[in-house]
C-alpha cells in the first residue's frame, strides 16, 4: 500500500519537482509566516495529505487585474495551485466551460459543498439600478454574492474593490458600489486582501496558511492578514535612510531621483500605507513601485482614490519635517491631516456628495494605522 | 429556430452575454451585450489630470498599461508637454511587451480550449506527440517522457474527479478536429505558456515596479530614472536583463507559439470561411520611432473598407462618433444622435429586465456598450486590422510574415477575413514585435552611453504652466485594437474625460440604422452543431479577444446629477 502523500509526491516528480525543491518551498512559506523551524514539516504534511479543498472565484465590478496577478504567482505558481493544491471549480477568466455549463459548476459547489468551500471575490458589488450595473447569467452581483459567499466556509476579497469598494466606489460612486463586507454583512469569515491589484504572493500565502493550519491568519481591524499588512511601507522602505537624512527627489529625473533618494516630496504615500511591498516585492520579487522610481499611491488603503489623491501632492507638513522626523509623528499628523492637506480636491468632492445626497456627510477620517490592537 | 443564451461568456476579461438565433445548424442572428458598468469617467471629473492615468489604467487589468498610455498622451496633448526620447523608448518597451505577453496568454489560456480537447489528450501516445513536436520545432521540451508526464498530470485530475477549471466543458464535441497527439502537445504548451508569461512580464516589473498596473507613468515622461552609472536607475544591468528576457520571448514565440498556431490552424482551415464580420478595418497606429510632432510609426495607421485590400485610406479621428440607440444611456439630442467623443455625453439609464432575468429584449436597448462608428459605419479593430493595413501599405516585415503563414497553410489573403484570420494575425503580430523590441533596448543603451538621461518634461509639470482651458486626444494601439482618450482640462482640473476603446468598437450593439457591430456580424453564418453546446460561437467571439470592462465607459459633461447611492 502506498504511503500517505505518495500520490502527491509522484505528481511532483512527474513535474520534475524534486523533494528537495518542495521542502524548500515549504520552508520559504514557514519563514514568510514567521513560524518556528518545525513548521516546515507541518506545511509539507498538510500539502501532501489533505484532500484538495474547493474554491470558486467570482468576478463582479472588476478589471481582472487580481486574476492576472494570481497568474503571476511564483510561490507556488498558479499552475501548482490549480493542478495540485486547490480545486478551482469556477473562475470565469480561466474556466473551459461557458454559459449554463459554467453556471451549473457554480451551482453544484454551492449545493453540494455548503459551508466547505472558499469563495474568492474580485471587484465591487453595485447597489444602484437594482443590481443591473453588474449581472452574470442574468443574476445581479448582489444576488450571487449573497448566495455564494453566504454559504462558503470563508470569503477572500481580493483587491481593493472587493475589500472596500475601490475605484467604482470613488466619489461620486456612480453605481453605489460596495466592498463585500458592506454588501454582504455578517459573513462569518472574511479576509480582505486589499491592494490594486492584490500581490499574488499575499494571496497564495493566505491559501497555503489555510491549507496548513485549517484556519485563516490573524487579521487587522480591516480584516487584512497581519503577516502582509502589519507594517507601513515607510517602516520597511529601502529609501528610508534618505528620508531620515533629509535627501529628497525634487524633480523627475534629477540627480537625487537617479540616486534612489526619498520620493516623499513627489507625493509618496508610503508613510500612511500598510503593506509588505518592500519585503516581498512584486513579480517574484523583481521590483516594486518605489524601487522603480515612483511614489506609493497607498493602493491597499480604504478609499485611497479619494484620500490619497492628488497623488503628486506630498503628505501634510509636520513638525521637524525634512530632517529625520519621527515616523510616529508622520503617522499622527497624517491621521488628522490628510483630508485637509488635499482640501481643494476633497472639498470639491465633498460638495458633490452633499449636493447629491442632501445628507449630512462629514468628511470621513483618513487611513488609520492598522497594526495597533493586533488580531481580532 | 432555437434561441440560445451564452452568459457568462468565459475565458475573457469582464462580463459578456451573447444571445443568438440558430436556424438549420447555423447562427442566423446574434446580439452582443455587456452586463457591467462602473462609470470611471464620471469619477475622473474635477480631479488632477496628472492622476488620470492611474484611474484609467484600472479600466482593465488584463490589458493593463493601455489606458495609462492613452491617458498620458491625451493630457500631454492638452497641456503641451513633450516627453523626451527616453520616455518614448520606455513606453515602446512597455507597450510591446504587453502586446507580446497578452497575445500568448490569449492563444493558450483564453482561446486554445476552443480548438484543443483536453480529454482527447489522455488517449494520445506520447511517442506520437514527441514525433509531432520534433517535426515542427526544435524546442527542447519534446521527449516522449516529458509528454507522458503531462498526460499523467492531467490524468491525475480526472482520476480524482476534481477537474477544477476544466470541468463540464465541451470535451468530445464533434467540432474538435485535432488528433490526440496534437491535443497532448497543446496541453503541455498551455502549461509551459503559463510559466513563460510569468517570467517574461518581469519586463514590466523592471519598467513599472509591478504588473499588473504598472506605476511608473507620468504626464510628460516616465518615473524610471535612466543612468548607466547609478545603482537605483535603469542601468547597464537592466539592459542585460531586458536582453535575456527578450531572447527567451523570441525563442518561445518562434519555437512554440507560431509552430503550434500553424499546426492547429492546419486542422481548422474551414474556419477561414467563417466569422468575417463587418469587413471594415481601422488602425490608429503605434510605436513612435522619432520625437517629431507627427512621428513615423512602426505600425502604420489606416482604414480598409469592405475587404478591399487594393487601397488604404488615411485615418481621420474627426470621423468617429458614438450612438446609443441600443445602449442603456440617454442622449439630450435623442436616440438617433451620433456624437464625436470630444462633445460626447452619456447618462446611464438602465431599461432592461430586472435581475434575475432569462432574456433581453434585443429590439430595444440591450447593452452597456455604445455603438462607435467611423463615418457612420462599424469598424473592426485589433491585430487583424493592424496586419491587414500594414500588409497593404507595404510594411516589409509584415508582408514577409503574412506571406509565410499564408504559404504554409496553402491559402490566399482572402482567408484572413475570418475567425482563423484573426487568430493568425495575432500570432504574426507577436512575431513581428519579438523581432523588433530589441531595437528599442539598443536605442536606450545608446542614449545612456551618450549621456542622454532625460526622462521627463519638467517644464510642464506644475499646473501653473498649463493653459487655463485646453483639450487633447491620446491614441494607442492596445493588444485588442485602437484606443482613444479625449480630455478637456479647465483650471487644472478634468472637465470632461472620454474613452472609445477596442472592445466597444468590436462588441458594441446595433446602431440607429440597426446595423450590427463586428461580433454580431461575425457570428452570422457560424455553424452550431449542438445548440446545447455552442462551442463554435465561443471560437468566433474569442477570436476577437473580448475585453469587456474596457468596453464600458460613460461620459458625463459638467457635473450632471447621476444615480447617487451612499458613497463609502
Amino acid at each position: 500500500m502506498d504511503e500517505p502523500g505518495s500520490d502527491f509526491r509522484r505528481e511532483l516528480e512527474a513535474r520534475g519537482v524534486s523533494r528537495r525543491e518542495f521542502m524548500g518551498f515549504c520552508s520559504a512559506m514557514a519563514v514568510m509566516f514567521g513560524l518556528p523551524k518545525g513548521a516546515t514539516a507541518m506545511i509539507a504534511d498538510a500539502l501532501e495529505n489533505k484532500p484538495k479543498p474547493t474554491l470558486v472565484w467570482l468576478n463582479f465590478q472588476d478589471c481582472a487585474g487580481n486574476t492576472e496577478s494570481f497568474l503571476r504567482a511564483s510561490k507556488p505558481t498558479a499552475a501548482e495551485v490549480i493542478l495540485d493544491l486547490i480545486s478551482i471549480d469556477y473562475h470565469e477568466v480561466i474556466m473551459a466551460a461557458a454559459g449554463h455549463q459554467a453556471e451549473a459548476n457554480l451551482h453544484s459547489v454551492v449545493e453540494n459543498q455548503k459551508g466547505a468551500y472558499i469563495a474568492v471575490v474580485e471587484g465591487s458589488i453595485p447597489t444602484g439600478a437594482n443590481g443591473a450595473y453588474c449581472t452574470v447569467g442574468g443574476k445581479s452581483a448582489m444576488q450571487l454574492a449573497n448566495e455564494v459567499c453566504g454559504n462558503a466556509l470563508a470569503t477572500v476579497a481580493v483587491g481593493t474593490c472587493a475589500s472596500f469598494g475601490g475605484i467604482p466606489a470613488a466619489s461620486p460612486n456612480p453605481t453605489g458600489a460596495l466592498g463585500v463586507s458592506d454588501a454582504v454583512p455578517g459573513i462569518k469569515t472574511l479576509i480582505n486582501l486589499s491592494a490594486c491589484p492584490v500581490n499574488a504572493q499575499n494571496l497564495t500565502a493566505t491559501l497555503v496558511y489555510f491549507l496548513t493550519y485549517g484556519r485563516f491568519p490573524a487579521l487587522d481591524k480591516l480584516n487584512r492578514p497581519l503577516f502582509a499588512y502589519g507594517k507601513s511601507i515607510h517602516d520597511n522602505c529601502e529609501r528610508r535612510a534618505h528620508y531620515d537624512s533629509g535627501q529628497y527627489v525634487e524633480q523627475w529625473g534629477d540627480e537625487a531621483h537617479r540616486d534612489g533618494q526619498c520620493l516623499y516630496k513627489m507625493g509618496c504615500k508610503g508613510p500612511v500605507s500598510f503593506q509588505n511591498c518592500p519585503n516581498v516585492g512584486w513579480n517574484d520579487n523583481t521590483s516594486w513601485p518605489i524601487a522603480c522610481g515612483h511614489g506609493c499611491i497607498g493602493c491597499a488603503e480604504p478609499d485611497f482614490w479619494d484620500k490619497m489623491t492628488p497623488f503628486y501632492s506630498h503628505l501634510p507638513g509636520f513638525p521637524g519635517f525634512g530632517k529625520g522626523s519621527d515616523i510616529d509623528k508622520v503617522g499622527f499628523w497624517a491621521t488628522i491631516g490628510v483630508t485637509t492637506a488635499f482640501a481643494t480636491h476633497t472639498l470639491v468632492h465633498l460638495g458633490k456628495k452633499l449636493v447629491g445626497t442632501g445628507a449630512d456627510h462629514a468628511p470621513e477620517g483618513p487611513p488609520e494605522r492598522t497594526d495597533e490592537g493586533g488580531a481580532e | 429556430m432555437t434561441h440560445i443564451v451564452v452568459d457568462p461568456v468565459t475565458r475573457i476579461e469582464g462580463h459578456l452575454r451573447i444571445e443568438a438565433e440558430i436556424n438549420e445548424g447555423q447562427v442566423s442572428d446574434a446580439w452582443s451585450s455587456s452586463t457591467m458598468f462602473r462609470g470611471i469617467e464620471i469619477i475622473l471629473q474635477g480631479r488632477d489630470p496628472r492622476d488620470a492615468w492611474a484611474f484609467t489604467q484600472r479600466i482593465c487589468g488584463v490589458c493593463t498599461t493601455v489606458h495609462a498610455i492613452a491617458s498620458i498622451r491625451a493630457v500631454e496633448d492638452a497641456i503641451g508637454a513633450k516627453p523626451p526620447p527616453n520616455a518614448r523608448i520606455l513606453r515602446n518597451l512597455i507597450i510591446a511587451s504587453q502586446c507580446i505577453q497578452d497575445h500568448v496568454i490569449h492563444f493558450y489560456h483564453l482561446h486554445a480550449l476552443d480548438w484543443v480537447d483536453i480529454v482527447s489528450a489522455l488517449s494520445a501516445d506520447p511517442k506520437e506527440t514527441a514525433a509531432l513536436a520534433q517535426s515542427i520545432s526544435d524546442w527542447p521540451k519534446s521527449s516522449a517522457t516529458y509528454f507522458k508526464s503531462i498526460q499523467d498530470r492531467v490524468k491525475g485530475l480526472v482520476d480524482r474527479g476534481q477537474l477544477g477549471p476544466f470541468a463540464n466543458a465541451y470535451w468530445g464535441h464533434s467540432a474538435y478536429k485535432l488528433p490526440p497527439a496534437a491535443n497532448l502537445m497543446a496541453v503541455a504548451h498551455y502549461l509551459e505558456a503559463l510559466e513563460w508569461q510569468r517570467e517574461f512580464i518581469k519586463m514590466h516589473a523592471i519598467l513599472g515596479g509591478k504588473n499588473p498596473h504598472l506605476q511608473s507613468f507620468l504626464v510628460g515622461g516616465m518615473a524610471t530614472p535612466v543612468d548607466p552609472d547609478k545603482q537605483a536607475s535603469l542601468n547597464i544591468h537592466t539592459i542585460a536583463q531586458f536582453k535575456k528576457l527578450i531572447a527567451g520571448a523570441q525563442e518561445f514565440v518562434s519555437k512554440v507559439y507560431i509552430p503550434d498556431l500553424l499546426a492547429v490552424a492546419s486542422f481548422y482551415k474551414d474556419w477561414a470561411g467563417y466569422g468575417a464580420g463587418v469587413g471594415n478595418y481601422m488602425v490608429y497606429g503605434e510605436y513612435p520611432l522619432d520625437d517629431e510632432a507627427k512621428p513615423d510609426l512602426y505600425i502604420k495607421p489606416g482604414i480598409i473598407r469592405a475587404r478591399d485590400i487594393s487601397k488604404v485610406e488615411e485615418f481621420d479621428p474627426s470621423k468617429i462618433t458614438e450612438q446609443i440607440t441600443h445602449s442603456w444611456y440617454d442622449y439630450a439630442g435623442g436616440e438617433e444622435a451620433a456624437l464625436h467623443p470630444s462633445e460626447g455625453e452619456t447618462k446611464p439609464n438602465y431599461t432592461g429586465p430586472q435581475p434575475p432575468y432569462e432574456r433581453l429584449d434585443t429590439s430595444k436597448k440591450y447593452s452597456w456598450l455604445k455603438s462607435p462608428r467611423y463615418e457612420g459605419v462599424p469598424m473592426e479593430v485589433g491585430p487583424l486590422s493592424r496586419m491587414l493595413v500594414n500588409y497593404v501599405r507595404g510594411h516589409e516585415q509584415v508582408q514577409g510574415l503574412v506571406n509565410h503563414v499564408l504559404k504554409t497553410l496553402g491559402v490566399g489573403p482572402e482567408a484572413l477575413f475570418s475567425t482563423l484570420g484573426r487568430v493568425a494575425a495575432r500570432g504574426i503580430e507577436t512575431q513581428l514585435l519579438v523581432d523588433k523590441i530589441g531595437d528599442w533596448v539598443d536605442e536606450l543603451a545608446d542614449n545612456m552611453g551618450k549621456g542622454e538621461l532625460r526622462i521627463h518634461d519638467n517644464s510642464k509639470w506644475e499646473p501653473e504652466s498649463w493653459p487655463a482651458d485646453c483639450m487633447g486626444a491620446g491614441f494607442h494601439e492596445a493588444p485588442r485594437g485602437s484606443l482613444g482618450h479625449w480630455v478637456h482640462v479647465k483650471n487644472a482640473k478634468i472637465e470632461r474625460y472620454q474613452c472609445v476603446v477596442p472592445s466597444t468598437w468590436n462588441a458594441g450593439p446595433r446602431d440607429s440604422g440597426d446595423v450590427p457591430g463586428p461580433y454580431e456580424a461575425a457570428l452570422v453564418g457560424t455553424p452550431v452543431a449542438d445548440p446545447e453546446q455552442p462551442l463554435e460561437i465561443l471560437r468566433t467571439i474569442h477570436s476577437f479577444d473580448p475585453c469587456m470592462a474596457c468596453g464600458v465607459h460613460v461620459v458625463e459633461p459638467g457635473g450632471r446629477e447621476i444615480t447617487r447611492v451612499k458613497a463609502r
